[in-house]
């Protein structure tokens, strides 16, 4: 029943007015930028990010998860109409999202979708909320080699999981790492890595890494060739999904919300690699899966619900241990730091409404998202005509303006500058920048925890081996490393993310 | 061909993490160590730079041994056009204000496309300098001057 109780308390504090109008334009607005071609969630997060900091935590918070999901719902409206994926978890969507649009079912696609993120949402949502706080009050009896060992299998896990190179992107921890030692060291006062410039012994500022890595590497990419992509405006007549569609989607959204309420939750593990699991599920226990790829509902219904429930679940771990598990939620537990508040298990009692707040609008955000895409859509294909050559200026003035009003600095911008260089070329080399991100971002609590824990052990590094909590995350790290190792396990992740 | 690491992705990539691992080694020697009881601010820097050259080599090795090129062509004009534009924002915006540094950046990040349209651009920097000004200045109330020397400032 405390639970109950908790949630009606989030409801009270996310239905005050300010509250859901912020709520309301983060998923607008979200939605509105998510849908423009070749501007993912993430990179929407990114831009938007520097606008949130002048309002109040909560409100802060509301409005970032309204634009997170607002924007990977736009995501899924740009797969289906444009065949062009915002991110790797929107790349099943268009398999068969696409194909329905070109038979002229673009419009059952985009409801469905909907209907199973929202559904999705629901469960999502229930399950932080039956989940928190138990994960919280555990967690609080945490020490330094449990936290280090905590992290370090969120990143492990991160790396050998997330798409692309495994060697690569465990590199890339490393490099995230190290950009997060840049600044003050909090011990010793020493600058480090500030090349002399008195604006870094502050850091790199988060969203500069957040623009530099994300938003310029992606205008540039996209700037790279030429294509244009056809787009099927004319022939959304019919929005609503017939019984049939209804009644072959409901199993896939229940299925692809399981397995995405799996996946979000485990430090590590995000949107991306439930959706494709849910795809390959779905077409595994089909009856006749030739269909699959050739526009058939459950492609769309299942990795939607699956991607959604993860979104909402990889709260789980950022809330309650202070660990992401994606870059998405790197982003917003970077929004959590600046905004003053230490992410850790403290948090869902020290600020109450933050927590309960940010779970009930979550759910809010899922209603709004329903109740405004269907009679949106109109709109939103109105925004998929506008030629890239108007967008991505426009990105770079957000993102330009923004950063510079964080310290009313040029330093931050020509610090982005920098960074976009970073982020592209190791774009090109595929090494991905996700991974880089979550180390950054745990950087200097990785730290402050290895130099805690040895400092009680006397210098003993068993100490992460001694205690039986932080050894079961050692031996889960080994674990997931290892299996990942295995040649015929590595075979199935790569036809997971290719095969789809 | 056999001999051409410069579109080598794998070697690339290796050559930067090595390179970025050892600037960042090299730097942290001035940081002191401290003993692994007591870590100094040298600590964690050089287990992680070390670290990072070591997978480096790794991706370096490979990539000689697997000879795998970069995909694609090198988006070099576009990124050089669109972090001189952030440059140029930076720079402007400090000596002559909002108004100025908006149209330069505009201007300037238009050329990293594939057309340059005079007119849309002009259209297009009118419209999101309003906006801007209009969501940066009224809306969140930053105190920057549109125009340096123009309305008081």
């Amino acid at each position: 029943m405390e639970m109950f109780n908790n949630l009606i308390y989030g409801f009270t504090v996310a239905l005050t007015f300010q509250n859901l109008v912020y709520c309301f334009v983060g998923v607008f607005v979200g939605t509105l930028i998510g849908v423009l071609p070749g501007i993912g969630p993430l990179v929407t997060i990114a831009m938007l990010l520097p606008i949130t900091f002048n309002l109040p935590p909560v409100a802060a918070l509301i409005m970032l998860a309204g634009i997170y999901y607002g924007a990977q719902y736009g995501g899924s409206t740009t797969a289906i109409l444009v065949n062009l994926p915002g991110e790797t978890a929107a790349v099943v969507t268009c398999l068969d999202g696409y194909q329905m649009a070109r038979q002229g079912r673009a419009g059952p696609a985009l409801a469905i979708a909907a209907i199973g993120s929202f559904f999705a949402g629901c469960v999502g949502t229930l399950l932080i909320a039956l989940f928190g706080p138990p994960l919280a009050e555990w967690a609080l009896k945490f020490g330094a080699p449990e936290y280090f060992s905590l992290m370090l299998m969120g990143l492990v896990s991160a790396a050998v999981l997330a798409h692309g190179d495994m060697v690569k992107s465990l590199a890339m921890v490393v490099l995230g790492l190290l950009i997060g030692i840049v600044g003050t060291d909090v011990n010793s006062g020493m600058a480090r890595y500030s090349f002399g410039i008195p604006e870094l012994t502050d850091g790199i500022g988060f969203t500069v890494v957040a623009v530099g890595l994300f938003a310029v590497a992606e205008i540039v990419t996209n700037l790279e060739s030429k294509e244009r992509k056809e787009v099927f405006t004319s022939k959304i007549k019919n929005l609503m999904p017939t019984v049939a569609d209804l009644k072959a989607s409901f199993w896939p959204i229940v299925r692809g919300t399981g397995i995405g309420a799996f996946f979000g939750a485990l430090p590590g593990t995000g949107p991306s690699i439930s959706s494709f699991s849910t795809y390959m599920v779905e077409k595994k226990i089909a009856k006749d899966p030739s269909r699959f790829g050739k526009g058939a509902i459950e492609g769309v219904a299942g990795p939607e619900a699956s991607n959604n429930a993860a979104a909402q679940t990889a709260f789980i771990p950022t809330l309650t241990l202070g660990i992401p598990g994606s870059a998405t939620m790197a982003l917003m537990l970077g929004a959590l730091t600046i905004q003053g508040i230490a992410p850790g298990p403290q948090v869902m009692t020290s600020k109450p409404d933050l927590f309960w707040g940010l779970i009930a609008s979550m759910w809010i955000g899922n209603a709004l998202l329903v109740v405004m895409n269907l009679p949106l859509v109109g709109l939103w294909v109105q925004l998929l005509k506008i030629p890239y050559r108007w967008l991505f200026p426009s990105i770079i003035m957000f993102c330009a303006v923004g950063n510079y009003s964080l310290n009313n600095s040029p330093m931050d911008v020509y610090m982005c500058a920098i960074l976009g260089v970073l982020g592209y070329t190791l774009a090109k080399l595929e090494c991905e920048p996700a991974p880089l991100i979550l180390g950054y971002v745990l950087g200097p609590l990785m730290e402050e925890n290895l130099r805690r824990a040895l400092l009680i052990s006397r210098g003993d590094p068993t100490v992460f081996f001694t205690r039986p909590i932080s050894l079961s995350f050692m031996l889960l790290t080994a674990f997931i490393a290892f299996i990942m190792i295995a040649p015929a396990i590595r075979k199935k992740k790569e036809e997971a993310y290719t095969s789809g | 061909m056999r001999f051409d690491l410069r579109n080598n992705k794998d070697f690339l990539a290796g050559l930067l993490m090595l390179a970025i691992g050892g600037i960042g080694f090299y730097m942290a020697l001035d940081y002191p160590f401290g003993t692994t009881q007591r870590m100094g601010p040298g600590y964690f820097p050089r287990v992680l730079a070390g670290t990072l050259m070591a997978f480096g080599l790794y991706v370096l090795v490979r990539g000689v041994r697997v000879m795998e090129k970069v995909k694609g062509v090198w988006g070099f004009k576009a990124l050089a056009f669109i972090s001189l534009s952030l440059v140029v924002f930076g720079w402007t915006m400090d000596r002559l204000g909002m108004i100025p540094a908006l149209v330069a950046m505009f201007f300037v990040s238009a050329y990293a496309g594939h057309e340059f349209r005079w007119k849309e651009v002009v259209v297009l920097t009118a419209v999101m300098t309003l906006l801007s000004v209009g969501i940066f200045i009224y809306g969140l109330g930053l105190p920057y001057p549109l125009i340096v020397g123009v309305g008081g400032y």
